[in-house]
């Protein structure tokens, strides 16, 4: 860190590669905050996706290449598809919907704000003066994120497909029809089709790299 | 590049996040805050694993993990708003007050609402005339 | 079997009658009647043998320590002299006397079984008080005889006057019982034992530090037991109980147990010049304020309950004199006779169907319809009187003779004074105690008027029983005052030439005065028909009507001691103290107004206090967290999104200070 600290080259003199950075960042920030503001609420979802591909362009210029597809495939492929579903199961109202918003909104609005302040000036106080190398080696090539994860995270990783498993079951039991009650005729497979989703493509991801 | 630009990114994203789930009615949008809010926390472990080199990759790997489990609390998430849609026909969060006390104007459902149906009609009335 | 281990089985055997009573009563009602004779027969029996094996030797010691308790040791102690094993003998016979009379007075009460057990439960605790060694053992006898006490007094509760004076019993006795456990304990700090030997040993060699104090703690419980000035009030009140209990309780045993506490523990009294001079006076203001009362009492009860008081009042007097063997045998002789005279009034309150002795005196041939209890009777009254040769006669004579040594200062430790009080109350007693007697048994016996209503031939077993108790009221005095002082290993209790002719002659002015009052107002009684007469069913049991005579004399008479009679000889003989002797000198309404109101203000002023001050805290402590607790819940709308914006809007808080601060 002292290395970095010396070699400090101050933020009036950005590289091309923090410019792109910034830049990005603010339509990252711009689209995150339409999602939270929006009253079209599928218009949410779709800022949603632009934030999180913001996100994932972030991740390539961090030099973490692997991150930043499965970013991609699971949250802009399939996590903002399952929002959409969850949008259309729940009759959601297409076009402007004034009562987006609750009545929390300005104590929300003060909340975020003291945070946000709060942790810009303890972030900014304590990070002014790191530098991060991004030459040499990528640190999140696919082979070094493999390596890593497949040997020294092992356990974690397995453990996590349990979880996952857990998960799906869980979602098929909370989101079924009670069979109990065929009166009542409402679309049945509704509940069935979202829970599937994420279990589908959780495995897939976990395949991705291996 | 300087460790501030992306871990500003995060926290301002995070507490955008922080303000989606505060004031947003709808759950499924309070969920997209909550992602928000995990996406700022991955950046960072990206940032910070980059920035130290870490010989394990314990960022990447631990931003991996959390992005499957995020994806599983989403399933979840949604199967238990649908759940309640399905049980009070609205997925407004700050309508679900059957846990307050039972004083004010706002006389919360019961868990077990007999009126699920008409409430579930009503609903789709409303729906309907939105559109 | 050894001479302790049948000393034991005289209180067990009662008291294990009275357990098995207690069990067996509701579900083997056959059993009860035998359960409650038997054991105290054999108690009887025992005590007897007890007595001629004990004999006139040394005292008999047995002990046995159950467990170590930490400071003064408690033992099982047995101590058998002349006194216990002669006390044990009374008490057995009178208790079986009671037990054998009771089955036909109460024959057909529902509560029998009960009642049985509870007077074989005291005559069990009052042998245990007598032959008892330790003071800690026998202050166990003390309360369960108090608390029997309360329980047959009350026995016919239902009706108000047994409910106060089973209250008014045990309240004014447990008064003095509290004085006395404290002087209890003071005594065995300072002698370090609570074996009655050890103590007295400990009085003898003048090792009790403060004998003043613990002799007065000790004489406030004497006198709340013994019925002594001041705290004699129940004692006439307690006459709402069933006759038995009278007899059993109130003559014969529980009252003797105070008088028999202060002559086994005499030494340390005897330390003590102002103990012994508060025992004389207390003797005294009792024997003539209860003889002044009794001639002024209606009910026949009432009669006897004061004249017990009186007597109970010579054997205190024996006492502060120094003389416990006169005591003693005064309350031997005593116990028989007054038991006989108790079952005695209880045959003439059936066959009479009241208890007013106005009602009886405009009866013509009550003496006729009840001549055993008539004879009888007439035959206790006259030891009463202390008439010779009874031998109640012998028994007052000793106490006369005692006080009489003392007041010429031969007596060690006793003052002069003392034995001239003792002495001169004994002798104006002897005149009053004469006079009521012969009151009672004129009235009584040989009133005149429409004859009383026949209730049919009286039980044998009540009549055989009065015959029974009979014998030592005639013989018991002329025949054992030479062989007594033997037992008791003390000086002679015979009658001495002043003593006989003061106290006889005495006695004789009682009764010839009284005699002339009666005739004199034959006339008045002729003229003046009162009386209210219980006519109860020939076949209902006694109990019944004397419950029945109890719970009227009040509506008849407007009072339930006195009688508005201008034909009692007594009220001749009184004056103007008559209203004021009947009603026990107003001792109760002075008691009322200088306990009873003070006690009843300051328990007003506490529930004041308590419901207006006291509460209020405890209501301001209730409703303070209630406030809170309602602007709380406020904030319970139930929103997830009002609660988490709380939550992290501290948190940020927490943050930054954490942040500022470190």
């Amino acid at each position: 860190m002292n290395v970095s600290a010396a070699a400090h080259p101050g933020f009036l003199s950005p590289t091309g590669v923090e410019i792109t950075f910034v830049l990005i960042g603010l339509a990252t920030l711009g689209a995150a905050l339409l999602t939270v503001t929006t009253r079209q609420l599928v218009h949410a979802a779709l800022w949603l996706v632009v934030a999180l591909g913001g996100l994932a362009v972030e991740y390539l210029l961090l030099t973490a290449e692997f991150i930043a597809w499965v970013q991609v495939l699971i949250y802009v492929g399939s996590v903002v598809v399952l929002l959409l579903f969850g949008l259309m199961l729940t009759k959601a109202p297409i076009g402007r919907s004034p009562d987006a918003d609750s009545e929390n909104r300005l104590v929300a609005l003060g909340v975020g704000v003291a945070a946000a302040a709060a942790l810009v000036w303890v972030v900014v106080d304590a990070f002014r003066t790191t530098w991060i190398n991004l030459h040499g080696v990528a640190q999140g090539s696919s082979r070094a994120t493999g390596e890593s994860l497949f040997r020294h995270w092992v356990l974690p990783f397995e453990a996590l497909s349990v979880l996952l498993l857990a998960a799906l079951v869980g979602a098929i039991v909370l989101s079924r029809r009670d069979t109990g009650s065929p009166g009542s005729a409402a679309p049945s497979p509704a509940g069935a089709t979202p829970a599937a989703t994420p279990a589908a493509d959780a495995p897939a991801a976990g395949k991705e790299h291996s | 590049m300087h460790l501030a630009y992306p871990a500003v990114l995060a926290v301002l994203l995070f507490c955008v996040g922080l303000y989606g789930v505060l004031a947003r009615r709808n759950a499924i949008l309070v969920l997209m805050s909550v992602e928000l809010m995990l996406n700022a926390v991955n950046l960072n472990l990206v940032a910070f694993d980059v920035w130290l080199r870490d010989s394990l990759h314990a960022g990447q790997a631990l931003t991996l993990f959390t992005i499957t489990i995020a994806a599983a609390e989403i399933g979840l998430g949604l199967a238990i708003v649908l759940l309640v849609f399905r049980n009070r026909g609205s997925s407004d969060v700050d309508r679900l007050t059957g846990l307050a006390e039972p004083h004010g104007p706002g006389t919360p459902h019961g868990p077990d609402a007999p009126d699920a149906t008409p409430a579930a009609a009503a609903d789709d009335e409303k729906a309907e005339a939105t559109a | 079997m050894t001479l302790i281990t049948l000393a034991a089985l005289v209180p067990l055997l009662p008291f294990l009658g009275a357990a098995a009573g207690l069990l067996l009563g509701r579900r083997a009602p056959g059993f009860v009647r035998p359960l409650a004779v038997l054991p105290t027969a054999a108690a009887f029996v025992l005590a007897a043998v007890t007595a001629a094996r004990q004999g006139t030797g040394a005292p008999t010691d047995g002990a046995h320590r159950l467990t170590v308790t930490g400071s003064v040791p408690i033992d099982l102690a047995l101590h058998l002299d002349g006194f216990s094993v002669l006390i044990a003998v009374l008490v057995g016979l009178v208790a079986t006397c009671v037990q054998l009379y009771s089955v036909s007075y109460l024959r057909d009460d529902p509560r029998y079984p009960s009642y049985a057990a509870l007077v074989s439960l005291f005559t069990s605790a009052m042998l245990l008080v007598v032959y008892t060694g330790d003071l800690m053992v026998l202050l166990v006898g003390w309360e369960v005889m108090g608390i029997c006490s309360y329980f047959l007094v009350g026995h016919h509760w239902e009706t108000e006057a047994a409910r106060a004076a089973s209250i008014k019993a045990f309240l004014v006795t447990k008064l003095g019982d509290v004085p006395f456990l404290i002087g209890v304990f003071a005594l065995a700090s300072d002698a370090h034992t609570f074996r009655i030997n050890g103590i007295l040993d400990a009085a003898a060699h003048g090792r009790l530090h403060h004998p003043t104090v613990i002799a007065l703690l000790l004489l406030a419980g004497v006198a709340g037991k013994s019925a002594q000035f001041p705290l004699h009030t129940w004692l006439p009140d307690a006459m709402a109980g069933p006759t038995p209990v009278s007899a059993l309780i109130h003559a014969a045993t529980m009252v003797a147990a105070g008088i028999y506490l202060v002559a086994r523990l005499l030494p340390v009294f005897t330390a003590s010049a102002a103990a012994l001079a508060v025992l004389g006076a207390m003797a005294a203001v009792t024997m003539v304020g209860s003889g002044l009362a009794a001639l002024a009492q209606d009910d026949i009860k009432r009669v006897l309950a004061y004249s017990t008081i009186g007597q109970l009042g010579y054997m205190a007097g024996a006492l502060a004199v120094g003389n416990r063997d006169a005591a003693v045998f005064h309350l031997l002789s005593h116990g028989a006779f007054k038991g006989l005279l108790f079952l005695g009034a209880g045959v003439v309150i059936h066959a009479a169907g009241t208890n007013s002795l106005t009602a009886m005196s405009r009866m013509g041939s009550l003496g006729k319809r009840v001549p055993d209890a008539m004879w009888t009777m007439g035959l206790a009254l006259a030891a009463l009187a202390a008439l010779p040769p009874l031998s109640g006669f012998f028994s007052k004579e000793s106490v006369l003779r005692a006080a009489e040594h003392a007041s010429s200062g031969d007596t060690a430790h006793v003052p002069s004074a003392v034995g001239w009080t003792v002495f001169v109350a004994g002798l104006v007693a002897a005149l009053l105690t004469a006079g009521y007697a012969t009151r009672l048994f004129l009235l009584a016996f040989r009133g005149s008027g429409p004859d009383a209503p026949d209730h049919g031939r009286q039980p044998v077993v009540m009549t055989t029983v009065l015959w029974v108790l009979a014998i030592p009221t005639l013989a018991f005095g002329g025949l054992t005052y030479r062989e007594l002082p033997d037992w008791f290993g003390g000086a002679p209790l015979g009658p001495t030439l002043l003593t006989s002719v003061l106290g006889t002659g005495l006695a004789l002015v009682g009764v010839l005065v009284t005699y002339g009052a009666w005739s004199a107002s034959a006339a008045t009684r002729k003229a003046v028909p009162v009386g209210a007469v219980v006519t109860a069913d020939p076949d209902a049991e006694p109990a019944l009507v004397e419950a029945e005579a109890t719970a009227t004399h009040q509506e008849v008479y407007g009072d339930i001691a006195a009688a508005d009679d201008p034909g009692d000889p007594g009220r001749l003989l009184l004056g103007r103290l008559h209203p004021l002797a009947a009603h026990g000198f107003r001792l109760d309404a002075v008691y009322s107004v200088l306990f009873v109101r003070p006690v009843l203000a300051a328990a007003s002023l506490v529930r004041f206090l308590d419901r207006e001050v006291i509460e209020s805290y405890v209501r301001a402590a209730g409703g303070t967290p209630k406030l809170l607790g309602t602007a709380v819940r406020r904030a319970q709308n139930g929103n997830v999104q009002t609660y988490l914006s709380a939550l992290l809007a501290g948190a940020v808080v927490l943050a930054v200070l954490v942040a500022v601060g470190g």
